[in-house]
């Protein structure tokens, strides 16, 4: 690839990247009133999004075979478990972080 | 007096800025981790891709979106086809649009900094964003402002550092990455513990581990979040009806 054509490809990517990101804010402009269905979807879906982005990250464990997962359930169980004693965001991540590098780099 | 007016001001403003900043910054500390980890990878994956770390660089400040610049490189050292490079970013990044539509009540009525809000949206400060409680007496656009600057500030550096040490690094990181997935374990968490019905969480949830087993772990995103929009748009009516279940036959 030649450069222009490096900087065309990158700019494609950009491009789609800012596109998905405006798209809604566009669509939806302030001075006009939100659809009831937008404003719905606006309020259910967040809950929805971040157990799509748990399982996102969790996408190439698999089960059958290697560690099967045993780590990240342990260090989910963790940081569950941290979360609901002390509801402290960093102490819950940390610790469930560490957990983790412990597990893979210990024992499995 | 005209003085003293505009630098009482001026100090004002610099005590909103530091304030959002102060309460901005410890909700980005996981985040830091994460991103100087991931960050770092992806420098060296550049590198030993063959490209300077000019290209990690330039391309974390304006993509900003992580797992689309990994793909980026695959894109760089494949044959040309700019179409090809288009579509596959819409596809990969199409849940910026759920994360938009969330958004649009919060992204909204801070004047310029709205623009770099919504460009800078990525994962974990749309994440941030929706879910922090922000301190009475701190301005919010300042606060999202800092979560996001923050943020690409630590991807920024992360990459840049990456590509150009990328080959002199060695320590032992393995499973830094999890901290990625135990704070959205943490938000997940927070959420669930605010809302009152988990419909959508389990939605969420259910859905996309059914559409991973199905679809395996690259094409498992368009369809889980087709069929959790579906779904929620079912169950949409009967929850907006408040209560009278559905009504559903005649």
């Amino acid at each position: 690839m030649t450069l222009t054509q490096q900087i065309i490809t990158i700019g494609m990517v950009v491009l789609g990247t800012v596109l998905t990101r405006f798209l809604p804010f566009l669509l939806f402009p302030a001075d006009k009133p939100t659809p009831r269905y937008i404003q719905y979807l606006g309020k259910a879906l967040p809950s929805a999004v971040f157990g799509l982005l748990v399982v996102y990250c969790l996408k190439n464990v698999s089960p059958l075979s290697g560690s099967h997962g045993i780590p990240e359930f342990l260090s989910i169980m963790a940081v569950a478990a941290l979360h609901l004693w002390k509801r402290q965001m960093l102490i819950s991540i940390a610790g469930g972080t560490v957990c983790y590098m412990l597990l893979v780099q210990l024992v499995f | 007096m005209e003085g003293e007016k505009t630098c009482a001001g001026g100090r004002e403003q610099k005590k909103v800025l530091r304030d959002a900043f102060q309460a901005a910054f410890p909700h980005t500390i996981p985040i830091f981790a994460g991103f100087w980890f991931l960050g770092l990878t992806y420098g060296i994956y550049m590198n030993v891709s063959g490209f300077s770390f000019w290209y990690p660089m330039l391309m974390s400040l304006t993509i900003f979106a992580g797992s689309m610049e990994f793909v980026t490189v695959n894109l760089l050292v494949g044959a040309f086809d700019p179409l090809q490079a288009l579509a596959m970013t819409l596809m990969i990044n199409a849940r910026h649009l759920f994360y938009g539509i969330s958004m649009l009540g919060k992204y909204r009525g801070h004047g310029w900094k709205d623009v770099y809000l919504i460009f800078g949206m990525c994962d974990e400060s749309f994440s941030i964003n929706y879910t922090a409680e922000i301190p009475e007496g701190v301005d919010r656009g300042w606060f999202m402002f800092f979560v996001t600057l923050l943020n690409q500030l630590y991807w920024f550096s992360g990459s840049t550092l990456g590509g150009i040490f990328g080959s002199l690094i060695h320590f032992n990181t393995k499973g830094l990455d999890f901290v990625m997935t135990a704070m959205f374990v943490v938000i997940f968490l927070e959420q669930w513990l605010k809302e009152k019905r988990h419909v959508s969480a389990l939605t969420g949830i259910g859905l996309s581990l059914l559409c991973l087993l199905a679809f395996g772990p690259e094409h498992f995103i368009i369809p889980a979040m087709l069929a959790i929009l579906g779904t929620l748009t079912l169950l949409g009516k009967p929850m907006e009806a408040d209560g009278s279940s559905g009504g559903d036959g005649k």
